[in-house]
């Protein structure tokens, strides 16, 4: 008989019928809240483990490029944080955020038409944060958030966790199509459904590219009001506009009616993780309580190191520089799309980070990510945008970290994929995928 | 000058009271993430135990690093191609370094799926009837006539999967041919050949084999009880699927459940370790469904379980298959012939 010897004496290994009860190698597993459900181990998401291997061309992450940063300068501006505030820098601070870097936001904000206050400013540990927070302030149970479609994932990730019910709005090539926003709060309105608020990614928007025109952003402003809802607008890449021109934010026509989320990880650095929310008197007073219940204080080295190369440093040129280099990077990508995908179909974005692209018909791009994998080259599906199930046949390609020529070699894999992909969906006639629309993207660390 | 591994390896076991294991990792596999995650755990608890660890991804720096570090086993800790199909292992043992675990040759045997169910078929063991199918194949005979012949020959209750791979990517339980369509796609786009077998329902069985220098020896099998198929999120989630180690058997069916998997590994000429996957189904049979030369060690894993089911410590059990390697007879590399 072959079953092992027991070592220390126990009885037999042979298995019985008296065995042992079973287990589901969790201890807790009774013990999880109910937001924790639809929590999964995906495939497609150990798929982007591969990503970060230098033989992918990686168009999947949103990390921005930092090649470009003068280190030995922020080295200088970290040792300066130290040796002359090292004690306030390495102490808890205010909840709400420091008072110069609050002042320096305005600033920055001042650029896209931006009228505030420091005390509106609560400063959070990335905007990320400051999603959360107002998630956490405004939204119980079964709420509606009313959000465009498709819709950033990690917005939709904070939205789950507090178990809201997140109803989907169009786009067009203009951004958040008014008459769509407006018709939709009209018939959950007739529901009896509590809408809390209207998300929105603004300025190249993420994953679709497109920005909402400036004729519509007074449009959308009086269609909130009138059904009472807030609006938050996020705005990670408001300055990444490649003509240099940013355009006025949401919250420039209305102080009351709009919460503004900004961040330094895309025009700086997302390794501080210093972001902000801009909010009237009395909203702002529940996020810092919050802010202070989550963290007790953003990173206080953080914040003064921040603050001091925004008053040391030319970040506007930094700026500049970004949107010189990502405007390359977005030339590549549709230049390349053009010569070896012109079955498909995508968009021209005017900043930020992202080209969404439409397959041909009847391919699913989440389908079709382990051939992706296989031929080297990743991309983040469309359902990771989508809470419903939708964007299938979409996927977000990132050109912000590869560099033009990676970007070109990706695209041409891709395209290898795509027409894999293709004859083997022709010559099987399915169509329409085996998607189950989950929220799945890489994490943040991926290129 | 790189110095010369080969005589090194040789040295005698025992020379070195804490042998210097080298842990493959990673790789490019559509299974990266779940081989990361079993180096850790190995590595985690072979220093636990007094072994001397050092972990490395399946890159350009892995040659010079072995080379220098000379570690007296490599335990390839790969899944998926490259990992188990024994490729890695034909570069380790030319550097003249000894592997843990089966060798080149028998990894890609073992590895493709199709081959070892006929290796282990000859051998008497029962495993489902099955077909291999390159997606060429249904480019050139049709895909009606070829999805006709399949259902024709092996009914409509089916399992498709990639004849190559693990973690249950890309495999499909499928009941009738429109399922069977998709299922064939969603297996291609894993790799370009599926083997499509027949679905045998019954208790799912995991069994371990370990041979630490006496002959192969099975472990507890552990029994798997999913809410549904038991997929990536079964697998890695905790909490979808209850397993019971040792499994709820009758004394003779585990016996039998245990000899088929020792068969198994020998009869494929595996060493060292392995898991064969089985089904015992309702009249009491065991089918053999296939077998891994590197099977997963994560938190979720089921050849952990069975150790531990066995009252095996974990880290001394992974140094007890250490020095059991290093006590064997030579893996000097040898031309393939």
């Amino acid at each position: 008989m072959t079953t092992s010897s027991v070592p220390h004496g126990e009885t037999s290994g042979t298995p019985t019928s008296s065995a042992a009860a079973g287990t589901r190698l969790d201890p807790w597993i009774g013990s999880y809240a109910e937001r924790t459900h639809g929590m999964r181990a995906s495939e497609i998401r150990a798929l982007f483990a591969v990503a970060n291997r230098p033989e992918v061309v990686s168009l999947a992450g949103g990390m921005p490029y930092l090649d470009g940063l003068p280190l030995d300068v922020l080295s200088d501006v970290a040792a300066r944080v130290v040796q002359q505030r090292g004690l306030q820098a390495l102490q808890y601070g205010s909840g709400q955020g420091d008072e110069t870097l609050r002042e320096q936001i305005l600033e920055v904000m001042s650029l896209q038409g931006i009228s505030a206050h420091p005390d509106d400013v609560v400063v959070t540990t990335g905007s990320q944060q400051a999603l959360d927070l107002v998630t956490r302030v405004f939204v119980d149970p079964g709420d509606v958030v009313v959000a465009e479609a498709p819709s950033y994932v990690g917005a939709l990730g904070v939205f789950r966790a507090y178990q809201a019910d997140v109803v989907h709005v169009p786009i067009d090539a203009d951004g958040l199509v008014p008459e769509a926003l407006d018709s939709t709060l009209t018939s959950l309105a007739a529901e009896g459904r509590r809408v809390k608020l209207i998300y929105t990614v603004p300025n190249f928007h993420n994953p679709a590219g497109v920005s909402l025109s400036l004729s519509r952003r007074p449009q959308v402003l009086e269609i909130a009001r009138r059904h009472g809802v807030l609006i938050v607008e996020d705005d990670p890449y408001g300055l990444l506009a490649f003509d240099g021109e940013p355009r006025a934010a949401i919250r420039s026509l209305d102080a009351d009616g709009v919460l503004y989320l900004g961040s330094f990880s895309k025009t700086f650095a997302p390794g501080y993780r210093v972001g902000w929310v801009v909010a009237p008197h009395a909203v702002r007073e529940k996020l810092v309580l919050a802010s202070e219940s989550a963290i007790l204080c953003p990173s206080n080295a953080s914040q003064i190191a921040i603050s001091s190369y925004l008053s040391t440093c030319d970040w506007r040129a930094q700026v500049k520089s970004y949107r010189e280099l990502y405007r390359e990077r977005r030339d590549a990508t549709v230049s390349a799309l053009a010569e070896h995908l012109p079955e498909a179909s995508w968009n021209v974005p005017d900043g930020g980070f992202y080209v969404w692209v439409r397959l041909p018909d009847g391919l699913d791009a989440r389908d079709m990510l382990p051939r992706a994998v296989t031929a080297r080259v990743a991309y983040v599906p469309g359902t990771a945008f989508y809470y419903d199930g939708g964007g299938a046949d979409h996927m977000r390609l990132s050109y912000c970290f590869p560099t033009p020529e990676r970007i070109r070699e990706g695209v041409r894999r891709l395209a290898g994929v795509v027409e894999a992909e293709r004859e083997l969906v022709e010559m099987f006639g399915v169509s329409g995928g085996s998607s189950q629309g989950s929220v799945v993207a890489p994490g943040p660390d991926v290129a | 000058m790189t110095p010369p591994l080969a005589a090194r390896s040789g040295s005698p076991s025992g020379s070195r009271p804490d042998p210097r294991v080298a842990i493959l990792a990673g790789g490019l596999s559509h299974e990266r993430d779940v081989s990361l995650r079993s180096g850790r755990r190995v590595a985690e608890a072979l220093r636990a135990a007094g072994v001397e660890v050092s972990v490395h991804d399946v890159d350009d720096d892995l040659v010079p690093a072995l080379t220098q570090m000379l570690p007296d086993i490599v335990w390839p800790l790969l899944h998926g191609a490259s990992g188990e199909d024994g490729s890695v292992r034909d570069v380790v043992e030319m550097l003249g370094l000894r592997v843990l675990g089966t060798g080149p040759r028998q990894s890609r045997l073992a590895f493709d799926k199709a081959n070892a169910k006929t290796v282990v078929a000859r051998a008497g063991i029962a495993t489902p009837a099955f077909v291999t199918l390159p997606q060429t194949l249904f480019r050139e005979l049709g895909v009606n006539r070829v999805l006709h012949a399949i259902t024709d020959r092996l009914g409509s209750a089916l399992v498709v999967k990639p004849v190559e791979g693990g973690s249950a990517l890309g495999v499909s339980v499928v009941s009738s041919p429109d399922e069977l369509r998709r299922a064939m796609v969603d297996c291609f786009a894993y790799c370009g050949t599926a083997l499509v077998e027949q679905r045998v329902d019954g208790t799912e069985l995991a069994v371990s084999v370990v041979d630490l220098g006496d002959g192969p020896v099975a472990l507890p099998a552990v029994e798997i009880v999913a809410d549904g198929p038991y997929d990536f999120d079964a697998r890695y989630n905790p909490g979808r699927v209850e397993y019971f180690a040792p499994a709820r058997l009758s004394p003779a069916l585990a016996d039998a459940a245990a000899a088929a998997a020792v068969a198994a590994h020998q009869a494929l000429g595996l060493a060292r370790l392995s898991r064969t996957d089985v089904i015992v189904s309702d009249d009491g049979r065991v089918h053999f469904l296939e077998v891994n030369v590197a099977p997963g060690m994560t938190e979720t894993s089921l050849l952990p379980q069975a150790a531990e089911a066995a009252g095996h410590n974990l880290g001394d059990l992974y140094r007890s298959l250490v020095l059991a390697s290093l006590a064997g007879s030579s893996q000097a590399y040898r031309p393939l012939t």
